[in-house]
């Protein structure tokens, strides 16, 4: 006890005298001058909502899908692919560094089309990786090895909170260029176009296949086509995030349009692509890591380089959510029941989207709401500001972050109207 | 023209390209002494009864889903796992001063405390820290490390050839002479890859040094139980070291003692000064995870965790623990006995002396080319051979083998 006492007085000492707290602190312990952590903001947003006592809270921070119920949902295609799995009683010996075979032939064809020319000459290298993140994290452990490029990582600006952490740790730096326009609330076409042009040649640059996090705003394909035009007399190298591949329009094809036309324009692209949400495995940590490469041979050897980037963090991937994924996407009625499944829930998102705009329609908004239709996926940027977010949560119970994103998946039939006239309460 | 046309071959892992060319060799005397992974007397893998208990419960539950967990890991795992390691009673424990991250393995816990420590310890971002791992060790190590940012990562030793057995002398004088504040990477039980452990007496020793010179104790616990059959006989050493007052990291490995080997499940134990530390520390663990992999998988620590919070189950997964250890003990017995009855030069005392999966066999690297190539049995360069690949029906003819090697090749 009287250990503990004294380490309260040598920390506090420390933060009137800093040295002098380090040369005590080294006695007591090791870790005195280790900083807090700054609270994560999402995580923030979920603290809060737990404490409030409000029957009529809501979470709109969330960025996982839950039902008309407001339950995380287990797709029944994930319920049959384990009841198999279980059935078959496969051992549990350590996948290979780059993860199981078939998950990973599997998870490229979805991304690619199964007739893809990349697939069909073996020019592509996929391995199975840690989710989304874990895949993001070794192609940028790769590109911080092996790219003879300028270390400059592009992102859409705002892009996901964890894109700059992760790229930087592993040693690259970040830049930005125009992505969203606030005063539309939808995509700042010229704006991007304008930056992207100007991006030195051989630079990464970072795209949102589909569903762009966290605007939900995506660009149309004529739009696309030019970004792709443009990236290619830069001689940019494109990395594609694909977390939502059939989250978004509910078709998969469709939400992989853009990366199939990048691949079709000749861009030789990395790609990570995440199963959290399209296939409802968040926890299990099911994800790819994909390079195009020129050849066969080149694949090969940069395989080997992944492998020995991967080796050193966790050795080899886990197996259950790997193992779902491919035993849903290798068999064909468990495909098609998923299939329906993420359509279903794309399509329920879109509902939620349209009935908000009504329901703000009808407590009499003058605003102009349509960018919560135009915008697609989990992701909805509000426009909302940090003083009317604040309003939201304080008076009505409503909690999101306070860039003024609210995730959708959040929203219900049974609680759409009451989100309507909060935000209209605070807007009007 | 790519961007990746320089991208040059990697030589692959070489434990991992034994198993490929054992898995081609169509030679049906075969024998795979190689990957460290546990085999039945059938030479299958073995899935253990609790495991298959569990998991038809996991499946089973309806009200189970797969939303993500939190970042350190499921709390229930973590506290259960640090147990496992530290005991029930662990006065530390009591004290509120131990934390844990739930990580991919046991590699996971060791990357995690590696980038942890080369951001905070000794300095901020002191990469020159020196890392000591012992002469030898599991290849991976330095790899982990090395990768984490440390530029220093140098052997300590460890391993006496001559006399195979441990060289306590060399190992104390490197921590007496190593710089201050080094990193030393410590073996809880079982050594890979020798299967030579300090005994109590010498641990006290390499404790008592390591308190006066202030070096950074990290060890890597991934045979826990799986050793000598108990759970805590096996966690003597970072027991003794926690009630000696260390601030220190323990990976542990949940792979071959549970079998979990594809699940991932690995867990850092972080003992610190006090709550307030502690507090800190894992606030800054969870940044780390957060751009490596978001936060662990779910599915391995669930199995594990109801595991070891019910008192049946627990005991039950107990017993499957010396099943193993117990099978691997009696071929240790067994091997030995038959190169003595062979009469194969040199002494083989060390196959039942030493510990774990593996055992350092002694034969140099023209030797294990020899069993590789003329005796289709296949073990790594530096002689070591995974005792769990041997059984009941190949352990004459390994005997023979490494009788023939022996007296032919020197």
């Amino acid at each position: 006890m009287a250990l503990l006492k004294s380490n309260k007085v040598l920390y506090c000492l420390g933060n009137i005298s800093p040295s002098l707290g380090v040369l005590s602190s080294r006695h007591s312990s090791w870790w005195g001058g280790v900083q807090m952590g700054p609270p994560d903001p999402i995580l923030g947003v979920t603290e809060a909502f737990k404490k409030d006592t409000n029957p009529k809270k809501m979470n709109l921070g969330v960025g996982a899908y839950r039902d008309d119920q407001g339950k995380p949902f287990v797709l029944s295609c994930v319920r049959k692919a384990e009841a198999l799995i279980a059935a078959k009683q496969v051992d549990k010996e350590y996948l290979p560094i780059g993860g199981l075979g078939e998950f990973n032939k599997a998870c490229a064809q979805l991304a690619f089309g199964a007739d893809n020319e990349v697939l069909k000459s073996g020019r592509n290298i996929t391995v199975q990786t840690i989710s989304g993140t874990g895949s993001l994290r070794i192609g940028a452990n790769f590109l911080s090895r092996f790219h003879g490029g300028p270390r400059d990582v592009y992102l859409p600006k705002p892009s996901w909170g964890n894109h700059t952490p992760i790229f930087r740790d592993a040693g690259m730096q970040l830049k930005s260029y125009r992505y969203y326009d606030p005063s539309t609330c939808g995509f700042d076409f010229k704006g991007a176009l304008d930056d992207i042009s100007k991006i030195p040649e051989k630079s990464v640059i970072l795209l949102h296949a589909c569903a762009h996090n966290p605007t939900g705003v995506d660009p149309r394909p004529e739009q696309w086509k030019e970004i792709a035009e443009i990236v290619k007399q830069r001689q940019l190298l494109v990395f594609f995030d694909m977390a939502y591949q059939g989250f978004a329009s509910g078709d998969i094809d469709r939400d992989a349009w853009a990366v199939r036309y990048f691949l079709e324009q000749g861009h030789n692209i990395l790609l990570s692509q995440s199963f959290a949400k399209n296939m409802g495995l968040y926890g299990e940590r099911v994800g790819g890591f994909t390079v195009v490469c020129n050849d066969a041979e080149e694949a090969k050897r940069v395989e080997s380089q992944l492998k020995i980037l991967i080796r050193p963090i966790y050795s080899n991937p886990p197996m259950n959510g790997a193992r779902i994924a491919a035993t849903i996407l290798n068999t064909p009625e468990l495909h098609s029941v998923w299939l329906e499944e993420v359509h279903g829930m794309a399509n329920r998102i879109i509902k939620m989207r349209e009935q908000l705009v009504a329901g703000l329609k009808k407590e009499g908004s003058s605003h102009n709401w349509n960018h919560v239709i135009d915008q697609i996926g989990m992701f909805c940027f509000t426009g909302l500001k940090p003083e009317q977010v604040e309003r939201l949560s304080k008076e009505f119970s409503v909690y999101m972050t306070k860039d003024g994103r609210i995730s959708m998946a959040g929203v219900t039939s049974g609680n759409v109207a009451y989100l309507a006239e909060g935000i209209h309460a605070v807007t009007k | 023209m790519s961007v990746f046309g320089e991208v040059p071959q990697a030589a692959p892992v070489a434990v991992f390209k034994l198993s490929q060319d054992f898995n081609n060799d169509q030679c049906p005397d075969k024998v795979n002494l190689g990957v460290g992974a546990y085999r039945t007397d059938e030479g299958q893998p073995w899935i253990l009864p609790v495991v298959k208990k569990v998991e038809k419960i996991i499946v089973q539950d309806e009200k189970l889903n797969h939303e993500y967990l939190p970042i350190l890991g499921l709390p229930e795992f973590r506290s259960a796992a640090s147990k496992i390691a530290l005991g029930d009673d662990s006065p530390a424990i009591q004290e509120n001063r131990v934390g844990a991250v739930q990580c991919l393995g046991g590699t996971g816990a060791l990357k995690m405390g590696a980038e942890f420590l080369r951001r905070f310890y000794n300095g901020n971002n002191n990469t020159k820290t020196p890392v000591y791992v012992s002469a030898p060790t599991w290849e991976n190590h330095n790899a982990v490390f090395a990768n984490a940012g440390f530029e220093d990562v140098r052997p300590y030793k460890y391993w006496d050839a001559e006399k195979r057995g441990l060289d306590l002398a060399g190992f104390l004088g490197d921590l007496e002479s190593c710089p201050q504040h080094s990193i030393f990477v410590l073996h809880a039980c079982a050594h890979n890859p020798t299967g030579t452990d300090p005994t109590q007496e010498q641990w006290k020793q390499i404790a008592e040094v390591m308190m006066r010179r202030k070096l950074f104790v990290f060890f890597d616990s991934a045979y826990q139980g799986f050793a000598s059959g108990s759970l805590e006989k096996d966690a003597w050493a970072v027991r003794y070291f926690v009630s000696m007052g260390f601030e220190m990291f323990c990976a542990q490995s949940f792979s071959k003692n549970f079998g979990l080997y594809n699940e991932r499940v690995g867990n850092l134990t972080i003992v610190a000064r006090d709550v307030d530390n502690l507090k800190r520390v894992l606030s800054q663990m969870e940044k780390i995870v957060r751009t490596t992999w978001s936060n662990p998988p779910s599915q391995g620590a669930r199995i594990v965790a109801a595991t070891l919070n019910s008192p049946e189950l627990f005991a039950e997964w107990k017993d499957n623990v010396k099943t193993m250890a117990d099978r691997v003990l009696l071929m240790r017995a067994q091997l030995k006995a038959k190169l003595q009855a062979l009469g194969t030069p040199g002494t083989w005392d060390h196959i039942t002396e030493q510990i774990g999966m593996f055992s350092f066999t002694g034969l140099n690297p023209k030797q294990v080319e020899y069993m590789v190539k003329e005796k289709h049995i296949y073990l790594m360069a530096s002689g070591r051979i995974n005792m769990c690949g041997l059984t009941s029906k190949n352990i004459n003819y390994v005997a023979e083998s490494i009788h023939d090697t022996v007296t032919m090749v020197q």
